[in-house]
């Protein structure tokens, strides 16, 4: 599939052939789009079937505090039941959190009411896993694409919302004569797409991207970060990049958050957090990924983790990663590490380092 | 010696709506005695579909095996009446399953799905399978067997329920197992953990495996020989080394190249391969990678390549394969 060149576009261009703020670049600093302070998300868990006693609490997301700048993309990883996902949900507001803020431009989402979230939505979107799942099939792919501009009474009628569908089916690589087809009739990578297309729709400031390459061909997978970071690259956007994989976060993120349980584990830039982790739950992370190298592979020391993550309903006292860390003392187990600037800008929740 | 497993020509189609899906369409490859040996590809490319039919477990009847032959141990599987292909299942050949949780029971606990295989297939007593069972479940590394083996699979986590289906694999010392994306669903540090029990349970019991798999960094580590497919065909086939350092088909080489990997720096941008996969009903009457290939000559439109011998046990399915040799075509680049 070639990329098409796009029609004239309401889409704000980029300023400069770069908009991406690199770090260490000089000039005035990038500014933060999206803070996370103390972000709390607990679910209570009920026993009885007539009168419901709370027995226990899972705290999916336990204070958790970062920051997005704009035009950065921030990859936050971990495996599942890390709380990576309902955090994002609970940025987008699909979740209400618990506690703590989540300031995007300056104004906490968490203490809005829905009128005032649904002028917000419009300037953060989200690109979900299943591309298959999250497009309605009763609709064509123009529909799709078109229907997020009549909600928000952003285009005069029906006509002037499919061809702006068209304009943004371009952008995304995906030719026009595909805008009356049904989601069915797609492959999955140019689902994915309809899924951009329809993120675009709204000019967002903020993209969510919830997994948005893992339910896809790995030759696939790599067409759809290039169109990402091709349309960062274009519109100056803002990428929250959720996943699992570590290596496409390597390739994708400028900043990267690891989480373990609930909890951040480390903080850094995409450089630092690769070639120099600190905390040992990041280590054992990245000795765990396979290379696609039989010679690398037989030669690469593989520390393999022990055990399994332990329940988020009963997780272990002091930091919750030492019952498998290989470096614990038993002060690991006394009190919570504090998330700390271990370096200048890197920061790591571990006693050890 | 022969092969413990030979396919010959398999060619399994699906009638749809649409027309018929030729799924797996003239593939062969063998599996020796104790060896791992890969199957590798993408959604749709064939590679399950290869393995169930193997199994004869193909869903009947938009499924058919129309030809080819499966040959085990010498024998032509394709050949066996029903009967004779339930004693082969579960004890000569076992399965395990990407999805633990769909394919235990979940009704029963584990100790009686394992004594049951023990019991139906080695006609084991039930103090005999049950001491069994609890050994079975130490070898896949589940410790405390007395307390484990009357919960249910909702009780263990993803991980060890895939622990147990490596134990029910083993439970009748089958000559050979079917892996069919057997880590996939599980988190990476688990992954790894489950790859490393396999290759172990392998050695120790000269089991030999069959692992299918879209990943190819699991593949790297693990296997012995890789066989790659695209639309229903093998389309290059190699030792592990052979197919990671001399690819000779550009799909292949254009799978090496498009995933980012860890231990090389970054690259400024990835290289995808271009355009969709096939559509099977209405595949190319010559190679059907050609149409996104980056190296296609005018033959490629009409002419569709055979698996050629290109070096030492490695073949490959392209007319360019020659000129695919050396530097042009490592992966790393």
């Amino acid at each position: 599939m070639s990329e098409t060149p796009a029609s004239p576009t309401p889409l704000r261009e980029a300023p400069g052939p770069s908009a991406r703020p690199l770090a260490g670049v000089e000039g005035s600093p990038p500014r933060t789009i999206l803070e996370v302070r103390n972000l709390k998300k607990h679910y209570p868990v009920t026993s009885g079937v007539l009168t419901q006693r709370v027995v226990g609490v899972i705290r999916a997301v336990d204070d958790v505090s970062f920051v997005v700048r704009e035009g950065e993309t921030v990859g936050l990883v971990g495996e599942s039941g890390c709380g990576k996902t309902t955090t994002a949900r609970c940025i987008l507001q699909l979740e209400r959190p618990t506690g703590g803020e989540v300031l995007f431009e300056g104004k906490d989402l968490a203490r809005m009411d829905e009128g005032e979230l649904r002028a917000v939505r419009r300037r953060i979107q989200v690109i979900f896993q299943d591309p298959y799942g999250s497009l309605n099939p009763r609709m064509t792919v123009g529909q799709i694409v078109g229907e997020p501009l009549t909600v928000h009474g952003l285009v005069a009628d029906r006509a002037a919302a499919l061809a702006r569908a068209a304009d943004l089916l371009a952008m995304v690589g995906l030719s026009g004569n595909l805008a009356d087809r049904y989601p069915h009739e797609l492959s999955g990578g140019q689902r994915q797409r309809v899924g951009i297309a329809r993120a675009l729709a709204l000019e967002p400031r903020l993209i969510v991207c919830d997994e948005p390459v893992s339910a896809l061909d790995v030759s696939i997978q790599a067409q759809i970060i290039n169109l990402l970071e091709d349309l960062q690259e274009r519109f100056g956007l803002t990428y929250l990049f959720v996943a699992h994989d570590l290596s496409v976060v390597r390739h994708i993120s400028d900043q990267v958050v690891v989480m373990y349980l609930g909890k951040i584990m480390e903080i850094a830039d995409r450089r630092s957090l690769y070639e120099d982790p600190l905390h040992p739950y990041t280590k054992a992370l990245l000795a765990a990924v396979p290379i696609p190298d039989p010679t690398v592979e037989a030669t690469r020391e593989r520390t393999v983790l022990k055990g399994e993550v332990p329940s988020p309903l009963d997780p272990p006292p002091g930091c919750v990663f030492h019952p498998r860390c290989p470096i614990a003392i038993p002060e690991c187990s006394q009190g919570v590490p504090p998330l700390r600037e271990v370096r200048p800008g890197h920061w790591a929740a571990c006693i050890r380092v | 010696m022969g092969p413990l497993l030979e396919v010959r020509d398999l060619r399994t189609h699906f009638a749809t709506p649409e027309g018929v899906v030729r799924a797996v369409d003239g593939v062969s490859y063998d599996v020796r005695e104790g060896e791992i040996v890969a199957l590798v590809g993408e959604s749709g490319c064939g590679k399950s579909v290869s393995a169930l039919s193997i199994m004869r477990l193909i869903p009947r009847p938009s499924g058919r095996i129309v030809g080819g032959e499966v040959l085990f141990a010498g024998r032509d599987l394709l050949a066996l009446d029903d009967e004779q292909m339930r004693r082969v299942r579960g004890r000569e050949i076992a399965m395990v399953f990407q999805e633990p949780m769909t394919s235990l029971n979940p009704v029963l606990t584990i100790g009686r799905q394992l004594t049951e295989t023990l019991e139906v297939h080695l006609g084991m007593g039930e103090t005999d399978a049950e001491r069994r069972a609890a050994e079975l479940l130490g070898l896949v590394g589940i410790p405390d067997a007395e307390r484990r083996l009357p919960q249910y699979p909702h009780q263990f986590s993803g991980g060890m329920r895939q622990r147990i289906m490596i134990a029910m694999a083993l439970a009748c010392r089958p000559k050979l197992i079917l892996a069919d994306e057997p880590t996939t669903a599980l988190d990476v540090t688990i992954q790894a953990q489950i790859l490393e029990l396999l290759r172990d349970l392998s050695q120790r019991f000269g089991v030999a495996m069959l692992i299918i798999t879209h990943n190819l960094g699991v593949v790297a580590r693990y296997a012995d020989r890789v066989n790659v497919m695209y639309a229903g065909k093998v389309i290059e086939r190699g030792t592990a080394r052979q197919i990671y350092h001399d690819p000779r088909h550009p799909y292949t080489l254009g799978l090496l190249r498009s995933v980012p990997r860890l231990d090389l720096p970054r690259k400024a941008r990835l290289d995808p391969i271009e355009g969709q996969p096939p559509d099977l009903v209405r595949l190319p009457p010559g190679c059907p990678f050609a149409p996104r290939c980056k190296f296609a000559i005018p033959r490629c439109a009409h002419d569709l390549p055979p698996l050629m011998p290109v070096g030492d046990d490695h073949l490959s399915a392209c007319w360019v394969a020659e000129s695919l040799a050396g530097p042009v075509a490592s992966p790393a680049r």
